[in-house]
């Protein structure tokens, strides 16, 4: 027994006391408390204005007055289907998946070194190189590009010095990829979005990765696997949910940028930069968000195939 | 392309006989290997030699270089020194997919992302056998470990002692030559455990494979091995059968790693009149007894006081004071009366004391 014969210590003094104590008996008020704001943020904020674009794409501009009819048709989306408005679709679904897997391509064995064997201060150094780009401004990242792609840039004095440049040419007079100079084909847009986006495609399979423990690799090589066949059964699929994480960002971060393609690459739209004029020059907001809408069913779909493709399924 | 590695062949009808013992092959042969980490000496200078069909322990503290010496038969590392035979093949630099030994992991190591029997079918999947036939073998070797109902679960959803059995019949549907098994009982709860102790053993005998096993768990390694090494810092100290080890132990380290084991220093053995050495003397070999009984030949007995007392269950743990030593020895919980600081008689046979390399 303490000398002063008190079974409880601190005694709940003042509101700050009694408010801890409450919140210690309901345990729901506390978690309703900490959610609420952020929930009631992302409900109307986020999904509002998400729902209000969707019942906005419903709508249809009238061609002689430039007027929003409010009335719901499918006009828009009729229109959406067009050739020319599907190009820009397909264009932009296309560039999206190529960015994807090549940033898969290049992703995996760097998030593979540095789960699997980089420790200590080398692995703080591969956070930060991985990170490092993230900490610029983006805009100057991709003028960056511009520069280096550019004709009289730093890549093409180096392809020019290495003796590459029939093979750079080569490439530049492909039928639809090419163009007059790097800056200004797909080629030069690819490369900047793989730049842009390959951190967030490194960082989700590195930590799909560091949840493999070794001895499951070791296992595999006792029971007669292969090196490659190691890669294929157990490590590749164990990294499938991260490589759909990542692909996640990479994927829907190209459907949605504007900037990039506008500064690098050639003067053929991307979604986002349709949105931008239809919302902004054109004034045709329903248009603008039927447009905005193709990234959503695109990315429905693709995650759709990768659940019935068992992607999810080491999660 | 010698027998033992890339394709195990191993024969069921023909090692349901227990080997003979007058033509034992060695299956595992370690001579002066070791594997140093920088300056770490986590395998130092160990020479094995395990027959085939036996169930080989190695017993060790933490950090006693047991585990890796495993790894270095399962080919996870390469020794720095030395050199390993399996089967009579030289391994070194094989790596663990060419070697006809299976491995069953501490931590099972399943896959998650397969089923239960596509885990254990996993050694033909790689192998090219076909889906109906390494499921047919698969459900074959669940049966065995009594799992062939969960062939579909995942191993999320098994409980630690089902998923052990999976990783057995997993190791075992490649037919090694040897079975490797680090801390196999370690994480299963105690009355699972020597379930498991009876299982391992019985399944061992019935398929005659050598098993060779790592545990930290004295009493798991006397009960299951035929054999037992015993390591202490990277260096294999003892090898013997269980009495081996526990009647007569060689080294301090074995006789207080093993049980607990009183050691009779020079000094001590001068003052009790006991013969020369470092002895080493279990604690049930003591007996008490009320007065000097006149002298005996190859009876000792000494004159102590009762310093401690501890009630253990089936028997209590004494320890006695003798000539400024400490003598510790159990009796059975029925003999009572024994108080702290009461004088009495200890004795035992000169037989018992077993002379340790000092």
């Amino acid at each position: 027994m303490a000398d002063d014969g008190m079974a409880i210590n601190q005694p709940a003094d003042g509101v700050l006391g009694r408010v801890s104590d409450l919140l210690f008996r309901r345990p729901g008020l506390l978690l309703a408390i900490l959610l609420g704001p952020p929930l009631i943020w992302i409900g109307v904020v986020y999904v509002g204005s998400l729902v209000a674009l969707l019942v906005q794409s419903f709508y249809s501009i009238d061609e002689f007055s430039g007027r929003i009819v409010r009335e719901f048709t499918l006009k828009t989306y009729a229109e959406l289907l067009r050739p020319s408005n599907l190009d820009i679709v397909l264009r932009t679904v296309l560039m999206a998946a190529s960015v994807t897997l090549a940033s898969a391509l290049i992703a995996f064995p760097i998030a593979f070194y540095a789960a699997r064997f980089a420790r200590g201060w080398i692995k703080g150094l591969f956070f930060i190189a991985v990170m490092l780009p993230l900490w610029s401004s983006y805009l100057v990242r991709v003028y960056a590009w511009k520069l280096i792609l550019a004709n009289e840039g730093v890549l093409n004095w180096s392809v020019e010095r290495v003796g590459l440049t029939p093979l750079v040419d080569a490439l530049l007079s492909m039928p639809v990829i090419g163009g007059p100079s790097l800056s200004f084909s797909y080629i030069g847009t690819f490369l900047v979005f793989v730049y842009l986006w390959l951190p967030f495609m490194i960082l989700p399979i590195q930590a799909a990765l560091e949840r493999v423990p070794g001895s499951m690799l070791e296992a595999s090589d006792d029971l007669g696997a292969r090196p490659g066949q190691t890669f294929r059964k157990v490590i590749f699929p164990l990294a499938l949910p991260g490589i759909v994480a990542g692909s996640i960002f990479t994927f829907s971060l190209t459907l949605g940028d504007y900037i990039a393609p506008q500064i690098v690459g050639s003067s053929r739209l991307f979604i986002g930069q349709a949105v931008y004029m239809h919302q902004g020059t054109a004034g045709n907001l329903p248009m603008a968000a039927a447009f905005s809408m193709v990234p959503i069913v695109v990315m429905a779909i693709y995650l759709w195939i990768a659940k019935k493709m068992g992607a999810f399924n080491a999660l | 392309m010698p027998t033992t590695v890339r394709k195990p062949m191993y024969d069921t009808e023909k090692d349901e006989v227990s080997p003979d013992p007058a033509e034992q092959v060695s299956a595992v042969e370690l001579s002066g290997v070791s594997r140093h980490f920088g300056t770490v000496k986590a395998v130092d200078q160990v020479n094995l030699d395990i027959p085939e069909g036996e169930f080989f322990g190695m017993l060790g503290p933490s950090g006693s270089g047991k585990t890796t010496c495993l790894r270095l038969i399962a080919g996870f590392e390469q020794p720095t020194a030395g050199h390993l035979k399996i089967f009579g093949d030289m391994v070194d630099g094989l790596p663990p997919y060419r070697r006809a030994v299976n491995t069953v992991f501490q931590d099972y190591a399943l896959f998650p992302h397969m089923n239960v029997i596509d885990n254990v079918a996993y050694a033909l999947t790689v192998r090219g056998v076909g889906r109906h036939q390494r499921h047919r073998q698969a459900m074959e070797m669940l049966e065995l470990v009594r799992l062939g109902g969960f062939a579909k679960r995942q191993p999320a959803q098994l409980s630690g002692g089902q998923r052990q059995r999976v990783a057995l019949a997993r190791a075992l549907i490649g037919k090694p030559k040897v079975l490797l098994l680090d801390e196999p009982l370690g994480a299963l709860d105690l009355k699972l455990r020597e379930q498991m102790q009876v299982e391992l053993k019985s399944l061992q005998r019935e398929l005659g494979i050598t098993f060779v096993f790592v545990t930290h768990d004295q009493g798991e390694a006397l009960s299951m091995s035929d054999r037992v090494a015993v390591f202490n810092q990277g260096q294999v100290v003892q090898v013997g059968t269980p009495e081996d080890i526990y009647e007569r132990p060689e080294h301090r380290f074995v006789a207080d790693f093993v049980g607990s084991s009183n050691i009779l220093e020079p000094e001590l053995c001068q003052r009790i009149g006991a013969p020369e050495g470092v002895w080493s003397l279990r604690p049930e070999k003591i007996h008490l007894a009320d007065q000097s009984v006149s002298r005996e030949d190859g009876v000792v007995t000494v004159s102590a006081t009762i310093s401690h007392v501890q009630y253990q269950g089936s028997v209590r743990r004494c320890v006695l004071s003798v000539a400024g030593h400490s003598l510790s020895l159990s009796v059975p919980s029925a003999v009572g009366g024994l108080a702290t600081g009461q004088s009495v008689y200890a004795r035992w046979n000169l037989d018992d004391m077993h002379r340790m390399v000092p």
